[in-house]
């Protein structure tokens, strides 16, 4: 066989090593298909690598290439199965550049999270000819949406089944988080419901432990739950954690909490997405809310050049199928853009989404009537904030109060009436069509001459806010955005 | 007991104005204002007796104001609320709903117990006021 053709180039079937751009991988003339997923990648090229043949190489290694020519490629439609880099651009006043690759409909599983990140993330990230990578996002197309069962229930039925209309959901994860027996628990659980709230939580990292086993837990918190239903004539619900080593072990307190009446059960995203998928199917089987804590979910999402952006992973979870998922709350504790939390709350809740540079929405995407997540924005928030939660989160969240609702000098019952006036009383007020942004602090203070709760609250709390610089902004934003 | 169902029961009750507001509100977002009463306010009884039908052509409050007047002539000591109805693709269901209308006196809920083995416990409340046939719970 020639190795080499006329113009001295190597052929590209002739063995030994060939430029990944060389190979198919990249094309600037194709026009991705309807049918096709679509990534944005950032990479950060190794000096000496041209960004062309970075992307390409992206394209290669997350589809069929390996380092070097086999010929067993000839006995496949290699153009069909191979991801092709289309377009490269780099990002203005810095190493960093987009890379978009398109990769055919054929090339996943129908229906599995396993096999698409088996694909699109399984070996490229530790890739030596890149610096850095990271996956910003990527657009499922309906074809792929629909062989998916998504939410077990959506935001719709939640409310539907809770009977709450017209305002955020309130909830609260049971602080300390480690160390409490079961009957303290359970206490706090029924303090914060009977007082306002529509749920508590056992937190990530509740699962057995030494001092409180599983069992007891659900039990104490199921009594507090049915003592505040009756105390309040509303229908409440703490998230039992059934987070565990097996499977088996999942189902086992799955069943468990089903029995006693529970309406909600949750699970960490550290159990895994084909664990994740199994127990969505269990909980649209059986009627419960699944709700999904991100654990683990900042070692990779974090940094602005290397992992996988949040977006991708809140596209991944709905399309695996939990009902509420954490995502941000924009002015409390933990790390979030403003604009990019927009992005990750549109992600979850709507139908058809456009591309949005400053919401860091790279490509449009087409939900094809599969069910909505409710985002949860939980970690340092408190009711002085009321306004700016609704603002920037909108109606359809839970708010976690758990500090702010369980720190309250008068009790945890007081905190969370506190936290219950303040939603109310906001969404009084936007529905009346004030400005109740700017308003807000108004607001508030005049509800708090009637509700001593909410008072004492806004007493304490008055001056916390967490004002640090976000260390991941969509590039479209950088120049225009401060983090609240 | 004060039972805090929908939208806005822990705010003082809200008054004909206010409510008037939130009505607006509906009619602005094109929603469907409908009225429901009940003796039954178990949080899982979701059919409240319809006060006629949801009101789809209404454009003015104050025809919702006259309706919701009626129905606390008519039932002034049962629970009424007024439900705003998005009929839009991918929600179609209530967007807000909220309590214009309660009994003077509210019993609450007894929380009965059945026990069966293993610790656990089957749960259920019953609102002390269903105990009388549906007509004669909050005279």
């Amino acid at each position: 066989m020639a190795t080499h053709s006329t113009d001295g180039k190597k052929s590209r079937w002739s063995a030994g090593v060939t430029p990944y751009a060389e190979m198919g991988y990249y094309n600037a003339d194709y026009v991705p298909k309807d049918t096709d997923i679509i990534c944005a990648f950032r990479l950060v090229p190794q000096e000496g690598v041209e960004p062309i043949e970075a992307g390409a190489a992206v394209a290669g290694e997350s589809s069929t290439a390996t380092w070097t020519v086999v010929w067993t490629d000839r006995l496949t439609a290699h153009e069909v199965y191979q991801a092709k880099c289309y377009r490269v651009d780099p990002v203005p006043g810095t190493d960093q550049h987009i890379a978009y690759i398109a990769y055919d409909l054929d090339l996943f599983e129908e229906g599995s999270i396993a096999n698409l990140t088996s694909s699109i993330i399984g070996n490229v990230f530790g890739f030596k000819a890149l610096k850095s990578l990271r996956l910003e996002d990527m657009r499922i197309p309906p074809h792929y949406v629909k062989t998916f069962q998504g939410p077990p229930h959506g935001i719709v039925m939640e409310r539907e089944y809770l009977n709450k209309y017209g305002r955020m959901l309130l909830g609260a994860t049971v602080k300390p988080k480690l160390g409490l027996s079961a009957r303290n628990y359970g206490r706090v659980v029924y303090e914060a419901l009977r007082g306002g709230l529509d749920f508590t939580k056992d937190d990530e990292n509740i699962n057995s432990q030494p001092f409180m086993r599983w069992r007891d837990r659900f039990l104490f918190a199921m009594e507090a739950v049915a003592r505040a239903m009756a105390a309040t004539g509303e229908i409440k619900g703490h998230y039992m954690n059934v987070t565990a080593a097996t499977m088996e072990d999942m189902y086992e307190r799955a069943e468990f909490a089903k029995d006693i009446g529970s309406v909600i059960i949750m699970i960490d995203l550290t159990i895994g997405y084909t664990a994740i998928q199994s127990m969505a199917k269990w909980a649209r089987k059986n009627g419960l809310i699944l709700h999904l804590h991100r654990a683990g979910h900042g070692t990779y999402t974090r940094q602005k050049t290397h992992g996988v952006n949040f977006r991708v992973i809140a596209k991944w979870m709905r399309l695996a199928g939990v009902d509420h998922i954490h995502a941000g709350t924009v002015v409390g504790k933990l790390e979030g853009d403003p604009n990019a939390i927009r992005g990750y709350y549109k992600t979850l809740r709507e139908d058809k989404l456009a591309a949005d540079p400053v919401q860091g929405l790279y490509f449009e995407q087409d939900w094809a009537s599969l069910p909505s997540t409710m985002p949860v924005a939980s970690g340092g928030i408190h009711a002085g904030q009321m306004h700016q939660l609704l603002h920037y989160l909108g109606e359809d969240v839970v708010l976690q109060f758990g500090g702010g609702t369980i720190g309250h000098p008068d009790g945890i019952a007081e905190g969370a009436t506190a936290n219950r006036v303040a939603v109310e009383a906001i969404i009084q007020a936007r529905n009346e069509g004030r400005d109740y942004l700017a308003e807000g602090p108004d607001i508030l203070a005049r509800a708090a001459r009637w509700s001593p709760s909410l008072y004492k609250a806004l007493e304490v709390w008055k001056d916390v806010t967490f004002n640090f610089e976000a260390t991941d902004v969509p590039d479209a934003a950088l120049t225009s955005t401060l983090n609240y | 007991m004060r039972i805090t169902q929908g939208t806005f029961s822990y705010l003082p009750d809200l008054t004909d104005d206010e409510i008037k507001a939130q009505v607006q509100y509906c009619l602005n977002n094109s929603w469907a204002v409908s009225l429901e009463y009940t003796d039954d306010p178990h949080p899982r009884n979701n059919y409240w007796e319809m006060f006629g039908l949801p009101m789809f052509d209404a454009t003015d409050p104050a025809a919702v104001m006259y309706e919701i007047a009626e129905c606390r002539r008519v039932f002034p000591n049962h629970y009424i609320r007024v439900n705003g109805y998005d009929r839009q693709r991918g929600r179609a269901t209530t967007m807000l709903s909220f309590i214009v209308n309660r009994p003077p006196n509210e019993p609450g809920f007894q929380l009965e117990r059945q026990e069966f083995g293993d610790r656990r416990i089957k749960y259920t409340i019953r609102s002390y006021a269903a105990d009388k046939p549906s007509g004669q719970r909050y005279e």
